[in-house]
Order: C-alpha cells, then sequence, then structure tokens
C-alpha cells in the first residue's frame, strides 16, 4: 500500500506495523504527530497497544522501561529537550538490556528556544549505549522503525531512530507501507530471554560490586559489536521481503571520487544533488551517506573513505569547545590509515538551529575543499555572519 | 490482642528471605515481609533508589522471592506504571504491581511520576515506607522530615523549619480509590489493609512509618514500641481514604502526650519543652483536621 506521509507518520505506521504492545509518550513539538497518530490507531482498533499517557518524557521512558522489563514491545518519541530529560532514563534502558524503540526528531537545543532541526539532542546521548539510526527519506523512517525493533530484540540494546525536523517529520513523501502479514514474518512477537515473571521470579539492577560491573559493561559493548554484524543479516531479510536496503553507511558515485562528501540525515538527499552535478560536470566527487553513529561502523568507513585524497564531513551538530562530532568520529577512525593513503579530513559546522544547508552552500563546501591546500586547524562554521 | 489470633489472622507464607541486608531494629523489612504475606507470590516489586535498593540485597542476590526491578529514584510511579502495562499486554491482568518508595522517593523527588500515576488511576499499589529523612545517603531531611528533628542537614543550630509535607493529604486530592495509613506496631491492621488494597482496583496508596534506630538515634529494640507510640499519641495516626472523600480511623487512638514520644528520639534532644508543646498543638490540630474530615467527609 502506498501512501503520501509526513515523516513523522511513518514513525507512526511502522510502529502500527511492529504491533507495539506498550506505548508511553508526552508531546513536544515536532514529535508531537508521532503520538497523535498512535493515538488514532489505538483508538480505532488499528493497533493493539496499551498507551500511557505520562505528564513528562522522563516517565514516558520509565514506564517504556517498566514495560520492557515485563517482555512487552515498548515505543515512545521525543525531541531535544525532551531527551535531555530522559537522560538519566536512557542509561537505565540500556544498562539493563531492554530493546526499547524511541524516534527522536531532531531539534536543537534551547536556549534560545528554537524547535528547528540540528543533531545536538541525539548526539548529547552518543554515550547512553543506545544504538543510533540516522534517517534520511520518509521510506526510509518507515523501514528502519520496523528493522529498529528487530535489530533491538537480538541484541538486547535500545535503538534510537533519528529523523530531522521539519525536513523530514513535517514534509509529505510517498511511503510503500509493507503489508501487515509480511511484517509479521520479519518481526515476530518478542520473545524476552528474561522479564518480571512471578513464576521466575529475579532481580533486575541490583546492586552490582567493582568485581562484576566491568563484565557487565564489557557485555554490553559486545552486544554493540553484535549489532554491527547483525544489522547487514537483518537488512538483507528485509530486502528479500521489499526489495528496499539501506546499510549503516551508503556510499553514492564513489567511485575514483578525489573528493568525499560525508553526511547524515537531510542533507544527504540535497548532497547526493550537488554530486550529481559534480558528476555531470567530470568532477570526481562522491557521497558518503552515514546512518549509523552508534554502534560506530569504523571498518565500512574506513574503507569507504581511504580510497579518495580528500574527505568533506558536514556536520549539523558541535561538540563546544571541540568540532563536528562525526568529523572528530572519523578523523579517529582514519588514525590508524596510513599516513599515505590516508585522506586530508576538512570538517565543517553547517545548518546548525534548522538554517537551511542548500545546494549552493554544500558547493561552497565542495570548492574549498578542493582547493584549499590543507584543511583548517578546526572545523569551519559555514554562513556564520557576525 | 493474643498471639493466636495474630498468627491466625497474617499469611504463613514468607516471601522476604533471611539475609536481607537492613541495620538492626529497621522497620522497613518487617514492613516488606508484611506486605508480602499480605499479597502474595503473584507479585512483582518495583524500588526507586532508597533504603532497600541495598535491603534486597546485591547480584547476583535477591531477598526478595517474588520478581524485583529496581529503578530509578523519581520514576517509580512511572515505573510501576510500565510493568503493568506490559503484563497487561503479554495477557497477564492478575498480577499485582507494586511500587516501593521511601520517603525521599514518594514526596520529594518522586512525587511527580506519583501524581501522574495517580491521576490516571493506574492498576498499582504504591507503598511508602515513611523514615521520615533520607537515611540511605546518611540522615539528611526530606520534605518527611518533622519540624524540630536534627538531620545531618538540618544540624541542632538550625533543625529542621518546616512542618512534615501532607502526602496522604495530596494523593486524597487525586480522588484515587483507596489510602491508607499502617504501621508495624499493628501487623494485624496493617496485613488487612494491604489484604483489603489488592482487591480494589486503579491507584492504591499505603503509607507506613518506619522508625529508624541510627537516623532517630534511637534503640534498636524501640522500634515497634516507638510505632506503637506514634499511633497513640496521633502523630501518626492510622486511617482509610476512599476515593478520597470517605476518611474512616482504624482504631481508637489514646490520644497520649506526644513529649514522651519526641524525649526518647535522640534526633529531638535540643528541643526545648516550649518547643516540644508546639509539636503537641500541631499534632492536635491535625487530629481535629482529621476528625472532621472523618465525620464529613473530605
Amino acid at each position: 500500500m502506498k501512501k503520501v506521509m509526513i515523516g513523522n507518520h511513518a514513525v507512526s505506521w511502522g510502529v502500527q506495523r511492529s504491533r507495539v504492545e506498550v506505548i508511553s509518550a508526552y508531546p513536544i513539538t515536532p514529535q508531537t504527530q508521532i503520538v497523535e497518530e498512535l493515538s488514532d490507531m489505538v483508538a480505532d482498533g488499528r493497533l493493539a497497544s496499551r498507551y500511557i499517557k505520562v505528564e513528562s518524557e522522563h516517565s514516558a521512558m520509565a514506564a517504556c522501561i517498566g514495560a520492557s522489563a515485563a517482555g512487552a514491545r515498548a515505543f515512545t518519541a521525543t525531541s531535544a529537550q525532551g531527551l535531555a530529560l530522559m537522560h538519566e532514563l536512557l542509561h537505565w534502558a540500556a544498562g539493563g538490556r531492554l530493546p526499547i524503540v524511541m524516534a527522536d526528531v531532531n531539534r536543537a537545543m534551547a536556549p534560545g528556544w528554537t524547535i528547528w532541526t540540528d543533531q545536538n539532542d541525539t548526539l548529547s546521548q552518543r554515550d547512553t549505549g543506545w544504538i543510533q539510526l540516522y534517517c534520511e527519506t520518509n521510506q526510509e523512517v518507515f523501514d528502519t522503525t520496523i528493522q529498529a525493533f528487530r535489530l533491538a530484540e537480538t541484541v538486547d540494546l535500545p535503538v534510537m531512530l533519528v529523523l530531522d525536523a521539519f525536513f523530514l517529520s513535517h514534509t509529505s513523501e510517498p511511503v510503500d507501507v509493507t503489508d501487515q502479514e509480511v511484517v509479521d514474518r520479519f518481526l515476530p512477537r518478542r520473545e524476552a530471554r528474561l522479564k518480571l515473571d512471578p513464576e521466575d521470579p529475579h532481580a533486575f539492577g541490583a546492586l552490582v560490586r567493582p568485581d562484576a560491573y566491568m563484565e557487565m559493561r564489557w557485555q554490553q559493548q559486545e552486544a554493540m559489536r553484535e549489532a554491527l554484524r547483525v544489522l547487514p543479516e537483518i537488512e538483507k531479510d528485509w530486502e528479500a521481503l521489499t526489495g528496499r536496503t539501506y546499510g549503516a553507511i551508503e556510499t553514492y558515485r564513489t567511485d575514483g571520487a578525489e573528493l568525499l562528501l560525508v553526511t547524515s540525515g537531510t542533507i544527504t538527499s540535497t548532497a547526493r544533488h550537488v554530486v550529481d552535478a559534480r558528476r555531470d560536470r567530470g568532477e570526481a566527487v562522491g557521497l558518503v551517506k552515514v546512518k549509523m553513529f552508534r554502534p560506530f561502523p569504523t571498518e565500512v568507513l574506513r574503507e569507504a573513505l581511504t580510497g579518495a585524497s580528500r574527505v568533506a564531513v558536514l556536520d549539523r551538530n558541535i561538540s563546544p569547545g571541540h568540532g563536528g562530532i562525526f568529523a572528530e568520529e572519523i578523523r579517529s577512525a582514519l588514525y590508524d590509515v596510513p599516513p599515505e593513503r590516508r585522506p586530508r579530513l576538512f570538517g565543517y559546522v553547517i545548518g546548525l538551529g534548522g538554517r537551511d544547508v542548500t545546494p549552493s552552500v554544500i558547493d561552497a563546501v565542495v570548492d574549498r575543499s578542493l582547493e584549499a591546500a590543507e584543511p583548517e586547524r578546526e572545523d569551519l562554521w559555514v554562513g556564520v555572519e557576525l | 490482642m493474643s498471639q493466636t489470633i495474630i498468627r491466625d489472622r497474617i499469611p504463613k507464607d514468607e516471601l522476604l528471605a533471611s539475609g536481607h541486608l537492613a541495620c538492626p531494629g529497621c522497620a522497613a523489612p518487617i514492613a516488606m515481609k508484611l506486605v508480602l504475606k499480605a499479597l502474595g507470590p503473584q507479585t512483582v516489586v518495583t524500588l526507586p533508589a532508597c533504603c532497600w535498593s541495598i535491603i534486597a540485597g546485591p547480584w547476583p542476590q535477591s531477598s526478595l522471592r517474588v520478581p524485583l526491578f529496581h529503578t530509578a529514584f523519581e520514576t517509580a510511579g512511572a515505573t510501576a506504571s510500565g510493568i503493568k502495562a506490559g503484563l497487561v499486554a503479554r495477557g497477564d491482568t492478575e498480577t499485582t504491581v507494586i511500587a516501593w518508595a521511601g520517603d525521599g522517593g514518594t514526596f520529594d523527588i518522586g512525587l511527580q511520576a506519583l501524581s501522574g500515576a495517580a491521576e490516571r488511576n493506574e492498576d498499582i499499589i504504591y507503598f511508602c515506607y515513611d523514615n521520615e529523612a533520607y537515611m540511605n545517603t546518611g540522615i539528611q531531611r526530606s520534605s518527611a522530615t518533622p519540624w524540630g528533628a536534627w538531620t545531618t542537614t538540618t544540624p541542632v543550630g538550625e533543625p529542621e523549619a518546616s512542618p512534615k509535607k501532607d502526602i496522604v493529604g495530596i494523593l486524597a486530592a487525586h480522588r484515587i480509590p483507596y489510602i491508607a495509613t499502617a504501621s508495624v506496631a499493628y501487623p494485624v491492621d496493617l496485613v488487612q489493609k494491604v489484604e483489603k488494597a489488592r482487591t480494589i482496583r486503579g491507584m492504591r496508596f499505603i503509607h507506613i512509618l518506619a522508625p529508624c534506630p541510627p537516623g532517630w538515634k534511637t534503640q534498636n529494640d524501640e522500634t515497634v514500641d516507638l510505632a506503637r507510640q506514634a499511633v497513640q499519641t496521633r502523630v501518626f495516626p492510622l486511617f482509610e481514604v476512599e476515593n478520597g472523600t470517605t476518611w474512616r480511623l482504624s482504631m481508637d487512638h489514646a490520644g497520649e502526650p506526644v513529649a514522651p514520644y519526641i524525649r526518647r528520639q535522640a534526633r529531638f534532644k535540643h528541643l526545648t519543652d516550649e518547643q516540644i508543646e508546639r509539636i503537641q498543638t500541631e499534632v492536635d490540630e491535625r487530629w481535629k483536621r482529621l476528625e472532621i474530615r472523618v465525620r464529613h467527609g473530605g
């Protein structure tokens, strides 16, 4: 069934097709339409789910944690301040190995008040132990929502699927809504390995002494490695059923490229047009889209980037006092590449707080990255006027 | 009441194992033991940070013979809501889900999640075992600490300046189906209230005073007698509230003077006779308000 829908509703439909059993949510712009649509789906019987309308995002995540610990498939959605409020519970979900799925509509952090997109909300949660998947199109949002449950429940880790405020959340695109029986084959009912069960009582999350804490964190790290390993298998199964696949990263027209752009989210779609235009003019420019940010796909990225002499990373985020966060992670990933094969990395901070990243902005980035002899010592802020 | 009657009225099953890690004389495990006897094995417990986070035992042990989920300090009401929803979603509508929180996790940091759960009339029982301060972190004041008390953050030079927060009044204002106060000194009354709560659907709140020898500066063997005295002085009267409107006293309260109760707790030893008289006046006033609600509804 093909439907034209906004990105937020693509999440709702993915949740509906995933037969989520418990939803707990609190409204925040620009996420709200996700949970409004889910309210309708529950009310009219399209989705048989318990829906807990809590008094804060903090309680939304706590309720998802409780539901997931009881063995149910649980979902919530949020943005920006709401995600930040959840921070402590994000650790609780990941450390508790609970396969909750959450959609975050990327919104910049206040103050000043803003509702427009950038990635600082989700990237601030980098070290909480959640898998993070950044989407480019509404179809990808729908597909990723369903895949996220399969991935989460395979490795017992929570998954955050991420979409840009407004550029995806409020923008309509055609979405092929996969039939329920097809999704059911891909995503069976959750079978929790351990749950709160009076027939088989266990304590979860008790005090753990220094002689065991590191082993628990090690197991979490192993689960992250496992997530990298199983994602291609999960995608292959989905591709067999629907013909659609994405990858932890995607390479676009990278053959023989001198310069590779690295993007995530909707900037990727704009960058594709720039790459096409440059290729038409005979320029060797390609694109690498990073979808999976945690676990970080170090190996495949290193492989994809090592062929080029220059890499330009477009970061719609900033780690104040350091630089663009994707750029820093990619510099780290490339450190082991021998110097003669290691590309020069140009970092650009771009589009914060929802500032438009147009083809001409990306063209300027491409020109500069091709012309400059060496990168600046710090990532360049694109278009800042003081 | 004779020992025989007590034995007959309290279920024999032990769902609290020996070897828990409470301090000697702690009322909190007595309360848990009685509550689990009343609820039985088809129960799931969630604990926010509190003394019971330690009492329950470190991984991989547990002193409870029912499933236990440790959760973040401020989330008991929300986590319990989620557990209940998860069980129901999986077809289990019978298991009783309880939140078991201290006064800090109830009166202070957990009040928002508790209010949310109460307002939604979640089908859970929320227990507050109230030792009147942050005892697990070493005796800091909470909004459940009574006026005049010493704690490490209300030293003798500046003892607790606010009266204890009226948590039952707050819950009653949410018009939830059932509220009770209970005491480890009256185990039959406590068990009967919990058994009654178990048969009611929707949000239930049970407030249990839990004397704390290291925090109250009392002897280990005084706990149950202190709990009894708190009831008989009307410092902690025993009553039930149904739907926020029907208030019922659980027994006769003798109205013993508060001074002996206060004087035996070294956390109050700096108080003058006049200051203790002020406590007596407050207790009398609160009792009057309670009697009005019992007589006329509230």
